[in-house]
Parts: structure tokens; C-alpha cells; sequence
């Protein structure tokens, strides 16, 4: 995969068919970008677990805080990394462990070493990218804020049941 | 994984940032001509407030027709982000409160369009930022200009009225050493004509007044956020890189990544400055750019033909436009408008002031007004009108002397626009 530039639809593609989350880094500060974007994504239908040491058996978003992945005792399939770039390579030999689908690393975050040996167990990996900011736009929400989708569809955008102002991502949308 | 096909220009002019309406299924996009939307419960409401979702809230801050036609501009001009506000001079004005701060400086060209060089000098004093001048055909000049408060630089692509081409990637070599942004009026190109991202833009500000709306009947303006500036890595700037107090303590670059100077624009300036665009206005100049590609090629071969018979009228001293050949602008109007040197050019009459009062006087398809961008041919006396609040100075450095008329040649058909001129120029 070309780490500089994904397509559309591969990013699209993980985001339909993945659907739980384990976000490493996770914040119970509501200031915090990984704040928002758990929010957001729990509004999207998402299971976001969150994992921080320092948050441990607490609870942010009513969602219980594990200290490392290895804790969780369920299946995980996108692993969001919201650390500096240097941690994502631990953190990614342990989502593989964990047989992980995908490793996702949050905008500014990139380390092309973690991203070899996820792409190597056959694990999908984005890079310096959010999940938020990802589905808003593909699905069209965040071209409410001006944002350039870098899409363009002829076909209505698809909405969720709680109406205009909720808009779900479909593979076969565009 | 198939690698994605880009869409061309044209086709981003018709497409970008629409879809058929999701209420309806209509294809034009529709005018959302309300002031509020309804919240979904007590939820949605404080998760809108917060900006921890996307969604409509009150057409002040957004609105959907207004958002179509944001997407579409920062499309063409390959950005990250757009906002539309209600004028060219109120996304000058909210692009300098994100980036000023009371006793900051900026350094414009002072070959700007008359009305820029005001809201800089006059205006922007009220709230303590100070413009300082360069010389957009010298971009040493700039260098030369910069000071340790020095906040931002200032330019027209191509400027207005003079028929000059800027050097962009010069200037933002400056910019860059300096470590502020460069931003970029890109009203009388359109990025038709230049991409001024590709020349190391910043923040582009256009007057959707002009081309890009096309046909006289809107004010409009936009910013585009290139997404290229490192707002936390440079410090400078509170409003993008520390914790906003008006919104709960969030930090907007890190937050909303490379579209964060667009979403400050909008969520901090545009909130409590409030110059809103009407979606009446938006849906206008949507439908407007559609065309804007055709539009502006027919500007330019037009305007070319025009300036081209100018040039050889006895009573003509000079004429000054970046296309033709001689021109001290043509090799920078081939490196950055190949397709053409726009539809805005000034020429000066030998018979001075008097002159340029008669010739304005006496044209019969040509407006007299103080507008550029219009499917009508425009004609004005930039020393009577639209510089009449300059110095002398002033108007001479802004290209704008007694002598100088400039004309913003329109779509008509380019013989009747010749003729029109010819009998004008009998009568000087
Ligand atoms: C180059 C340029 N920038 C900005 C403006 C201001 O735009 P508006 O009149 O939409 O406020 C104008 C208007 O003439 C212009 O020509």
C-alpha cells in the first residue's frame, strides 16, 4: 500500500466492514481529540474500547478502560493508534498478537517500520489519518464544514434513521 | 487496489461538493433559505455546539447550499477546506483575526486592488494590526520588509488594476524562511487560470463578486485552506495552536489537522464577526462557476484581441496586459496563466484625465461602473472612482494614475466590443 495517498475505497472498505475498535491512547479529557473521535464513532454504531494505563478500570464514554490490548478479552479488529510515532511499533506487535484486522494510526502519527510488519501478518494499516475525519467525509458530513471530499457522487448520500443530519457510509454508495 | 482516476477541471466545476439533494432527490442544488435547523434532541444539540459532530446549526456559521458551494471552490483550487462569507473584503478581514493579534504586522503588496490597500490602512489600525508595504514585482522587497511581528504575507496573484503578474513562489520563498503564511487573492485569475497552491500558497481569499459568480448579480467572497501551514509547529498564532476558551478548551490545529484554518475561520471569526453569505447568493455563484471554465477562456481570447488593438490606437500611450507580446509581465504570465492573462487590464490615454472622463462618458456597450468579472463588458476611471481616496502616490504605485482607464472585457461578441471602443475613442 503507498502510505502517501489512499484510495477512497480502500479506506471506505475497512470503515464498512470493521466494527470494533481498540483506541490506544484513548482521553478522558472531553477537550482531547481522541475524545471526539470516540464520541463520534460510538454515534456511528462503533464498539470503541479504549486502552490507557493511566486510565485503567475507569470508564470514559461508559466504556471500561483497559491497560493494554493483551487485556481485552474479546476480538478486535481495527486497532486506532493515537500515540507518538515512535510507540506505534510496540503497539502494532501487540495488535498483531492480538489478531487485529487493521492498524490505524491518528493524523501526525506514522511509522512505516510498524506499517511493514502489519502489511507482512496481512493486516491493512492507514496512516497519519482519523476516523473521524474519514468517515465524516466519505460519508459526506464533512462537507457541511466546507471540507474538500476529494469525491464527487451522483448518487444521494444515505442516511441514517435518525435523519438529514446523520449520514451513514454504504460500500456501494458512491 | 486500483489507483483512482482524478477528476479534471471541468468536471469538479459542475460536481464538486454536490449530490443530489437527500430530502428530495433534486439535482440542482437546492437554496436552504432558513436560518436555523432543527436539533434531534437535547444530545445533538450540545454535540453540535461542541463540534464533537457535523451538522447544521444556524446559516450565520453554515448552511447546506452555502457548504456546496464551499467544497466546490476548494476543490478547484485544490485545497483542503473552503468557508464562504458574504464579501471578497470579509475574507480578508476574518483570515487576518485568526491570524492577528492587537500590535501584530502583516506585509501586503501595495499593488492591490484600491479597496484592499483601505480596509489594510485604515480599517485593520482599529484593531491595531499594521500593514506594511512591498513591491510585488520585488520580492526582496518583502524580505526587506519583515520584522519579528510580522504575521503573515499579503498578495494578488494577479493584481488589480495594474495587469500584473506576482511571482508566488518567490514571494513564498520569503514567507517560508520567515515562517508565516502566504496568502493569496486569487479573484482576478481564478484558479482557471492559476493554482496559486502550486506556487506555495497558504490561505487563498477570493471575491466570488467577480469570475468565479461571473455574471454581476452576487457578492460573495471565500477563503481556501490550502492545508499547508504547521500551525502547532510554528506557535505563533493562539487562535490555531492553544486551547480555545470559546470552545471549552479545545486546540483547533490539533483538532481539525490540515482543514484547521478553515474551520477557525468559520466557528470563531465567522460566528462572532458574523459576515454570512445568503444562500441566495451562495446558490448564484454555484451556478455560476459551472460555466467558469468556458467562461474564462472566452475573457481572455477576447481580452487578448482587444488589448491587441488598443495598442496600435494613436490615442492610446500604453496598454498593460501581461499577454501580449513585449508585455514586461509575459514570461511570469506564461509560467503561471498560460491559458491566458485574464479579463482585467489597464491602458493609458495620451490626453490624461480628461481623457479617461470622455471615454467613459462615451462608450455605449460598455458599463461605467465600479465592478471587474461580468459577462458585460466594464469600463472604468480608476482616478476618479474607485482610487479616488488614495494619495497621488498612492494611486500611481497601485497602477491607477491620472491617465489610466481599465476595462474587464465581458463575453460579447469581440467585434461589437472593438467597435464600441472605436467610436468612444473618436469622441476623446
Ligand atoms: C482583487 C480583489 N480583491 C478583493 C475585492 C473585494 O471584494 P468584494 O467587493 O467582494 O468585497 C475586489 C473587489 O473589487 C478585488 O478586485
Amino acid at each position: 500500500m503507498n502510505h502517501d495517498s489512499y484510495p477512497d475505497a480502500y479506506i471506505r472498505h475497512i470503515l464498512v466492514h470493521h466494527r470494533i475498535i481498540a483506541m490506544v491512547g484513548a482521553s478522558a479529557n472531553p477537550s482531547r481529540p481522541s475524545y471526539y473521535a470516540m464520541k463520534y464513532l460510538k454515534q456511528k454504531g462503533f464498539r470503541v474500547i479504549p486502552v490507557n494505563p493511566g486510565q485503567e478500570g475507569k470508564e470514559i464514554l461508559g466504556e471500561k478502560v483497559y491497560a493494554s490490548l493483551g487485556d481485552i478479552r474479546e476480538p478486535i479488529d481495527i486497532v486506532d493508534i493515537f500515540r507518538a510515532s515512535d510507540s506505534a511499533l510496540p503497539i502494532t506487535e501487540e495488535a498483531i498478537k492480538i489478531g487485529a484486522r487493521v492498524v490505524w494510526m491518528q493524523l501526525g502519527v506514522r511509522n512505516d517500520e510498524a506499517a511493514k510488519l502489519a502489511e507482512e501478518a496481512g493486516l491493512k494499516v492507514v496512516m497519519n489519518r482519523c476516523p473521524k475525519i474519514e468517515y465524516g467525509r466519505l460519508s459526506g458530513e464533512l462537507g457541511w464544514a466546507g471540507v474538500n471530499s476529494r469525491r464527487i457522487s451522483t448518487k444521494r448520500p444515505v442516511l441514517d434513521r435518525k435523519g438529514v443530519q446523520h449520514r451513514l457510509l454504504r460500500e456501494d454508495a458512491d | 487496489m486500483t489507483t483512482e482516476r482524478k477528476p479534471g477541471f471541468n468536471t469538479l466545476a459542475i460536481h464538486a461538493g454536490a449530490q443530489p439533494d437527500p430530502a428530495t432527490g433534486a439535482r440542482a442544488t437546492p437554496i436552504y433559505q432558513t436560518t436555523s435547523f432543527v436539533f434531534d434532541d437535547v444530545e445533538h444539540a450540545a454535540a453540535l455546539f461542541n463540534l464533537e459532530v457535523f451538522g447544521n446549526i444556524y446559516s450565520r456559521i453554515m448552511n447546506p447550499t452555502q457548504a456546496v458551494l464551499e467544497e466546490r471552490i476548494a476543490a478547484l483550487e485544490g485545497g483542503t477546506a473552503g468557508l464562504a462569507v458574504a464579501s471578497g473584503h470579509a475574507a480578508q478581514a476574518l483570515v487576518f483575526h485568526v491570524l492577528l493579534d492587537p500590535g501584530d504586522e502583516f506585509i501586503a503588496a501595495r499593488q492591490l486592488y484600491g479597496g484592499s490597500i483601505n480596509q489594510f490602512t485604515h480599517s485593520f489600525k482599529k484593531f491595531d494590526w499594521h500593514v506594511r508595504w512591498a513591491d510585488t514585482t520585488d520580492a526582496a522587497s518583502f524580505r526587506a520588509a519583515l520584522t519579528p511581528k510580522t504575521k503573515a504575507i499579503f498578495i494578488e496573484s494577479i493584481a488589480n488594476p495594474g495587469g500584473i503578474i506576482t511571482d508566488i513562489a518567490a514571494i513564498s520563498a520569503v514567507a517560508k524562511e520567515a515562517g508565516v503564511p502566504l496568502i493569496v487573492d486569487n479573484t482576478l485569475a481564478t484558479p482557471y487560470l492559476t493554482r496559486p497552491i502550486e506556487h506555495g500558497a497558504d490561505i487563498i481569499v477570493h471575491s466570488l463578486t467577480k469570475f468565479l459568480g461571473g455574471h454581476g448579480n452576487s457578492i460573495g467572497g471565500a477563503i481556501v485552506d490550502c492545508g499547508t501551514f504547521d500551525w502547532l509547529k510554528s506557535k505563533r498564532y493562539p487562535t490555531m495552536s492553544s486551547p480555545s476558551p470559546s470552545y471549552h478548551g479545545i486546540t483547533f490545529a490539533e483538532t481539525f489537522g490540515n482543514f484547521a484554518f478553515a474551520i477557525a475561520a468559520r466557528v470563531f471569526s465567522l460566528r462572532d464577526l458574523g459576515p454570512a453569505i445568503s444562500p441566495f447568493n451562495a446558490f448564484l455563484i454555484l451556478t455560476g462557476i459551472e460555466t467558469l471554465p468556458l467562461r474564462m477562456q472566452r475573457h481572455c481570447d477576447n481580452t487578448l484581441a482587444v488589448a491587441k488593438w488598443l495598442s496600435k490606437h494613436p490615442k492610446v500611450a500604453w496598454v498593460n496586459y501581461a499577454g501580449l507580446p513585449g508585455n514586461e509581465f509575459r514570461a511570469l504570465a506564461e509560467r503561471y496563466c498560460p491559458k491566458g492573462a485574464g479579463a482585467v487590464f489597464t491602458f493609458g490615454l495620451k490626453g490624461g484625465y480628461e481623457a479617461g472622463i470622455a471615454l467613459v462618458s462615451n462608450v455605449k456597450l460598455f458599463s461605467h461602473l465600479a465592478n471587474i468579472g461580468d459577462t458585460k463588458s466594464l469600463i472604468i476611471h480608476p482616478a476618479s472612482t474607485t482610487h479616488r481616496q488614495l494619495t497621488d502616490e498612492q494611486r500611481t504605485r497601485a497602477g491607477a494614475g491620472a491617465e489610466v482607464v481599465r476595462l474587464s472585457v465581458g463575453l460579447e461578441d469581440v467585434d461589437d466590443i472593438i467597435a464600441d471602443l472605436d467610436q468612444a475613442l473618436a469622441a476623446v
